[in-house]
């Protein structure tokens, strides 16, 4: 794995997250979000979980941005920038780091090196889900569902 | 020269190119071979675009009794060239209050997921330029970022025509991207396997001997095909579905702000995106690069993609030069009433068609099972209006 | 030098408290679904990290985790936009902070 590669989409992911959590502009920030998303998947790519990365591509920056575009449309009201901003949320989320990145520095069952494992191909990722994971997937099938007719439900034009 | 090396002809070239560079590193060779690869894709597509552009006027003409650009160059073939200078030497207009960075950023966008779509196909025998794992999803996903550059186009200019046209043409690719994915997943069912070059394989040989093994061959197949084949001219906004650039209607839709080579830049990505979606057809459906027939076999396999790539952007113009433009809400309603439920049926007459064996009775099976399911939705989404027997008044 | 498992984790435990950040800091109801996601998307990083580092007997379930946190993330994105969207429906507003008739 290669350090310059990290170190890049690193920064590009922190960066157009800090972006997307931080801009006044509600557009601007769910394009700094998408660009975020892109970054976690090309981490997926590093890591070597390739499915991962692509259907992370798929669903977070073609669906879920799509979906936060179009609601951002649908409220819209002039000027759509964030009123507001409270300063013991900056607070709470710098102490949680540090609190994480402390427990992390002091563990030393995680400062090991990548072993050597073979790639997972999609074909093994399909046999798992079929085999092990079968009842999860159904599950999933009847929650996406669920949410698909709930979301429906919740946005349709009450009759008069 | 044997029919292997005029085959693997572009193979031979790139190794002696990389051969020249000699006891370079490891990571440099890789970074080199996948540039020349790079560069190979883009000279061959610009320069098919170029051609396209002007033929597609020609034959455009040609439908409508009249002569396409017949005036630059011997039979108008130099067009593009014209055109070309005509968009670079354009002023670049930006609307006063529009967002500068969304303005700029949505056309390279759309070009750069365009242009990420080709890189999985295979050209040829051993000439897929970046062989992925999981290619079919890699085109799928990349070609689902288009939607935010469609719509940072809309909503960076600043202009009610360009938002609306930006929304519908959002609506119009979502409600078809996923019947393009569900056409495509029969074939990598029957195939087994996510990447192209595999699904390549598997429809290579003859069976009875002289019949291509390709799965448009198959009852689920030519339906899968057929959506297949809808939904990518939904998915590249050409008529009759091209009512996000409807000349008539909306301007120009969310391209309306654009001049120049901003403007280039997203013909461009439409015709690259007609490219990606046809070639990607041929890779599914029509058998990548094999040939038809085993005694046409010595024509190389990067010919028969191009053959094959020809014939359906053929169609492509054939289709925009006779059917009019459909209105937006039956554009939608077809895709959800119509083309969803279809495809799902070809994955279950996939599955039928694989589980009774794949000899004739399962052909005979899978039929039966397309055949009812048409007929059933045709039955039910009737709308039931007859129509009085025309009458024709010719001037005196 | 190739990055160990910390490198990831600390970059993952960032993207959880910048999401966090979003959506504790932030009125409008959108930025707060943007800051969960991100929180979501840092979990699934983690996930894999550790699937990548793991010993071998674990061979894929930190990527069927994964798998399964973002296609549930997809179903809580459109649940909770549609919420968003009933909401300015009836009030008019998408600042969280006027969401205030439950109010003792």
């Amino acid at each position: 794995m290669n350090t310059a590669a990290f170190i890049i989409i690193a920064v590009l992911t922190l960066s157009a997250a800090l972006a997307a959590a931080t801009l006044p502009q509600l557009i601007h920030a769910t394009l700094a979000f998408a660009v975020a998303f892109i970054g976690v998947a090309a981490f997926y790519f590093l890591l070597g979980a390739e499915f991962v990365g692509l259907v992370q591509v798929f669903i977070y920056v073609g669906a879920v941005a799509v979906l936060i575009v179009f609601t951002i449309l649908l409220t819209r009201r002039d000027p759509e920038k964030d009123h507001g901003f409270n300063w013991t949320g900056v607070i709470i989320a710098i102490l949680v780091f540090g609190g994480l990145v402390w427990s992390i520095l002091k563990t030393p069952a995680v400062a090991i090196g990548a072993p050597k494992i073979e790639a997972l191909t999609v074909k093994r990722i399909g046999e798992t889900l079929m085999t092990d994971y079968v009842w999860p997937l159904q599950c999933v099938g009847v929650l996406l569902t669920a949410a698909l007719i709930g979301a429906l439900i919740l946005v349709m034009e009450e009759k008069r | 020269m044997s029919a292997q090396s005029v085959d693997q002809v572009f193979l031979y070239v790139k190794q002696w190119l990389l051969s020249l560079v000699g006891g370079a590193p490891e990571w440099l060779l890789q970074i080199l071979s996948a540039l020349i690869n790079i560069v190979a894709l883009l000279g061959f597509f610009l320069t098919l675009f170029a051609a396209i552009s002007v033929l597609e006027r020609k034959i455009l003409g040609r439908m409508q009794n009249r002569y396409g650009p017949n005036r630059v160059g011997p039979f108008g073939l130099l067009q593009p060239v014209a055109d070309g200078i005509k968009m670079l030497i354009k002023e670049d207009i930006v609307p006063a209050r529009a967002d500068k960075i969304a303005h700029f950023v949505a056309p390279v966008l759309i070009a750069a997921t365009a242009i990420l779509a080709l890189g999985i196909i295979p050209y040829g025998r051993n000439m897929t330029p970046f062989a992925i794992d999981g290619g079919i999803l890699f085109f799928f996903a990349v070609g689902s970022m288009t939607e935010v550059g469609v719509f940072m186009a809309g909503w960076g200019s600043n202009n009610k025509f360009s938002m609306l046209g930006a929304m519908r043409a959002i609506a119009q690719m979502v409600s078809y991207e996923l019947p393009l994915i569900i056409t495509a997943l029969p074939v990598v069912m029957v195939g087994g396997s996510l990447s192209p070059d595999a699904i390549v394989d598997a429809q290579g040989g003859y069976s009875l001997g002289f019949i291509p093994r390709w799965y448009v061959f198959s009852p689920w197949g030519a339906a899968a095909f057929i959506l297949f084949f809808i939904s990518g001219l939904v998915e590249s906004n050409r008529t009759p579905f091209d009512v996000p650039e409807g000349e008539s209607e909306i301007v120009a839709g969310h391209m309306t702000e654009y001049s120049g080579f901003k403007y280039a830049t997203f013909f461009l990505a439409e015709y690259l995106g007609m490219f990606a979606v046809s070639g990607l057809a041929v890779t599914l459906f029509l058998g990548g690069w094999h040939a038809p027939f085993k005694f046409l076999e010595i024509i190389p396999s990067y010919l028969w993609f191009f053959i094959k790539l020809s014939a359906l952007l053929f169609v492509f113009i054939w289709i925009r030069g006779t059917l009019p433009r459909t209105r937006v809400d039956q554009v939608m309603n077809f895709a959800w009433k119509f083309v969803l439920p279809m495809s799902f049926t070809c994955v279950i007459a996939a599955a039928v068609w694989h589980l009774t064996g794949r000899r004739l009775s399962g052909w005979l099976w899978s039929f039966a099972v397309v055949a009812l399911v048409y007929l059933a939705l045709s039955r039910l989404l009737d709308t039931r209006k007859k129509f009085a027997p025309r009458t024709y008044r010719f001037a005196e | 030098m190739s990055p160990t498992l910390q490198f990831f984790l600390i970059v993952s435990a960032a993207l959880f408290c910048i999401g966090l950040l979003a959506a504790l800091s932030r009125r409008h109801a959108i930025f707060i679904l943007i800051g969960i996601e991100m929180m979501l998307a840092a979990a699934g990083l983690n996930f894999i990290a550790f699937w990548r580092f793991g010993s071998e007997s674990q061979q894929s379930t930190g990527v069927m985790v994964a798998i399964f946190a973002i296609a549930i993330a997809a179903a809580e994105a459109a649940v909770g936009l549609a919420l968003v969207l009933a909401v300015y429906r009836h009030y008019r507003t998408t600042n969280v902070d006027k969401l205030d008739q439950l109010k003792g």
